[in-house]
């Protein structure tokens, strides 16, 4: 799950680490009142949507006096913001974040990450702030400073110590430092997340060690366990079709091709569209119907699919091993009717009961189309996409 | 001989009482051994009853010991999963195969971190992973039993059906099979691709491996350099995900291609570059592996 800037500054607050002054604001008087109350004299006007690259899009401005935050505020609040994250429709805003300026000397990176290989926690530090760290890390892989912390111990005054002087923080502010990123460690482990990142993470003029922008996803599976981070999560900012499906426990991403596919299990999902691809058209979704798919999920993953206009044709691609068959085929036939399918449907059943699942679709009188294997399923649906006026 | 689990071997069960754990140990009772394997059930409250004629214990520590069970398989809920994982480590077993899904990674972290500085030396297989099987022995896992068929192909996979349908297109060929491994799709596991990699090479039942990846990580290349040096046998592999966008999570948790990294892409060319005969088209993972023998 996904956050905004504002709520991981209010998360990464609770653990010391210090952040401009700032108030979440959903209207352009919202903004208003929040420049009274913040005071000073340079304000940022700051688009609060989950994707990246916010700034280049246009999503972040520098205000000067009131009028120009209220300028801002109206431009921003309701555009569609397009950065390189979101895709070309962009995503709308709805939500700013308004914060003091800051003194900044100095634009670092930190970001951490769970490390697969040591099965570690890994902090990433750089002395190049405010950049795509993907970009640095693949141009200059040597300005990047890693740390895999012990999960016992945590990160240790030593280990950021040392991080932090690598990344040219000035010894007077070390302190200062080590407790932005034993704050930031601990937020992480904390609060079970999967990503939690400073880009840019500030040295001021003062020497004070800031947090300017902020980031954090969480792991799914530790959800149930933070309430207070799963009250913050923002539907306006994920997808329809994703929410939906995830009502019903299904496993669903939108993807951009035309055909949709319903598979049982993650990697035989993505070899589906992998085969599609093959067959020379695009997927149109990933879908996991999971182990124990019932009618009813069948029937609410039919109708999600049949909800995203782009559908030209539909594969279904089953491997029935504990869950059989015919139970699938008496699934489809019960949502195909129900839906009123108006797109070819192409279903490829293998495993437990597959002579009874193909009788239960013929005798169904639907014109659905089966296919012996992968190749030969993906090859007819691509064909049907193609001949289907929808 | 095959690889991790015969007909010799006994299987403790934790979670055997939950609806998934009876429903699986029924299935893997009625395979092949399994009726003399499967000797013991873990409940910490129910120690002295039985589950269908199998001792129900209250740790794995005296299943062990009354049973002789030397392996367990784990269905316990995400909650108290890597609890389970941790009690049969404890209990000094040879393998633990943890069939839940959607353990919290941190949870993983912690029980990985405990086994390695305790050098504990209980194998783990999964978690989020379809199981192990070998073929007329005994299958310890979710995994159709019916579908396989007793030879000498290995195949290893991160996946459940993608593993299932790569095992019935051998046996659709007349392959059988030595064991299939499930390794599982979460981040933080256990046996890696490159660790049943090693057994299928010592194993003299095994004459070739099928080796499935997804995207997400770097095990895939890890284990194919490993094989470009060590293998003795032909590997061939797919990988699942060339159409996957960077940053979604497919379903697995481990399933996701993150700052650039953990492409099919990526995964398949360097595999190539090690010797292992690729596919692109998963619905002839089977046909390739027949092309090498």
């Amino acid at each position: 799950m996904k956050i905004h800037e504002y709520q991981a500054k209010e998360v990464l607050r609770k653990y010391g680490v210090p952040t401009p002054q700032g108030i979440p604001c959903f209207s352009v008087e919202e903004a208003e009142d929040a420049v009274r109350k913040l005071g000073g004299k340079v304000w940022v006007v700051k688009a609060q949507i989950h994707a990246g690259g916010r700034g280049k899009g246009g999503g972040v401005k520098v205000a000067k006096s009131p009028e120009e935050v209220k300028t801002w505020a109206s431009k921003i609040l309701g555009m569609q913001l397009v950065t390189h994250q979101t895709g070309p429709e962009g995503q709308k805003v709805r939500r700013l974040l308004i914060e003091e300026g800051a003194d900044i000397q100095k634009e670092l990176y930190v970001g951490i990450v769970v490390d697969r290989v040591t099965q570690k926690v890994c902090v990433m530090a750089s002395s190049e702030g405010g950049m795509d760290i993907e970009e640095v890390a693949a141009k200059t892989p040597e300005k990047i400073h890693k740390v895999f912390i012990d999960p016992e111990r945590g990160l240790t005054d030593a280990e950021a110590d040392d991080i932090a002087a690598k990344i040219g923080i000035p010894a007077a502010s070390i302190a200062k430092a080590r407790a932005v990123l034993q704050g930031l460690a601990r937020a992480f482990w904390d609060s079970d997340a999967s990503l939690a990142e400073i880009n840019p993470l500030i040295l001021t003029g003062s020497g004070d060690v800031i947090a300017l922008d902020a980031k954090m996803n969480f792991d799914d599976n530790a959800l149930a366990r933070h309430p207070e981070i799963t009250a913050m999560r923002d539907l306006d900012e994920e997808d329809p079709f994703e929410i939906e499906a995830s009502k019903h426990d299904l496993s669903y991403i939108s993807l951009d091709g035309n055909i949709g596919c319903m598979v049982n299990g993650a990697g035989l999902a993505m070899a589906t569209m992998d085969t599609i691809k093959l067959y020379g058209a695009e997927p149109a979704n990933f879908l996991d119907v999971g182990g124990g798919a019932t009618a009813d999920k069948v029937t609410a993953a039919f109708k999600i699919m049949l909800s995203n206009k782009k559908v030209k044709a539909i594969l279904v691609n089953i491997f029935g091993g504990i869950m059989k068959c015919d139970t699938i085929a008496t699934g489809i036939v019960s949502a195909a009717r129900e839906v009123k399918l108006g797109v070819p449907l192409v279903v490829r059943m293998k495993g437990t009961n597959e002579d009874i699942g193909r009788k239960i679709l013929s005798d169904s009188g639907l014109p659905i189309i089966t296919a012996d294997n992968m190749a030969q399923a993906a090859e007819r649906v691509v064909a049907a996409a193609k001949g289907a006026g929808r | 001989m095959s690889i991790l689990i015969d007909k010799d071997t006994r299987v403790v069960t934790q979670g055997i009482t939950g609806k998934t754990g009876q429903f699986h140990t029924r299935m893997c009772r009625e395979y092949a051994n399994g009726r003399n394997c499967f000797v013991a059930g873990v409940h910490p409250k129910k120690a002295g009853e039985d589950f269908e004629g199998i001792p129900i214990f209250a740790t794995v520590k005296d299943a062990k010991a009354k049973t002789g069970a030397t392996v367990s398989v784990i269905y316990v809920p995400p909650a108290g999963a890597a609890g389970a994982i941790w009690e049969a480590v404890e209990a000094d077993l040879d393998l633990v195969i943890c069939i839940t899904e959607g353990i919290p990674v941190r949870d993983m972290i912690e029980v990985r971190d405990r086994m390695r500085k305790q050098k504990r030396r209980t194998v783990l297989v999964g978690p989020n992973c379809p199981g192990v099987i070998t073929p007329d022995e005994i299958k310890i896992g979710i995994m159709p039993g019916h579908i396989h068929k007793k030879g000498r192909i290995g195949v290893v996979s991160r996946s459940g059906t993608l593993t299932y349908e790569a095992v019935g297109q051998l046996t659709e060929i007349g392959l059988g099979q030595s064991s299939a491994v499930g390794i599982g799709g979460d981040p933080v596991n256990g046996m890696k691709h490159i660790d049943v990699l090693k057994l299928f090479n010592d194993d003299p039942e095994t004459d070739a491996v099928v080796m499935i990846g997804e995207i997400g990580g770097s095990d895939e290349e890890t284990a194919a350099l490993w094989a470009k040096d060590n293998m003795k046998k032909p590997v061939v592999g797919f990988i699942a995900g060339v159409t996957a966008p960077p940053g979604k999570r497919m379903g697995h948790a481990g399933a996701i291609i993150s700052g650039g990294q953990g492409t099919a892409q990526e995964k398949l060319a360097v595999m190539e570059s090690c010797g292992i005969k690729v596919t692109k088209n998963p619905a002839e993972m089977g046909k390739l592996l027949k092309s090498v023998l």
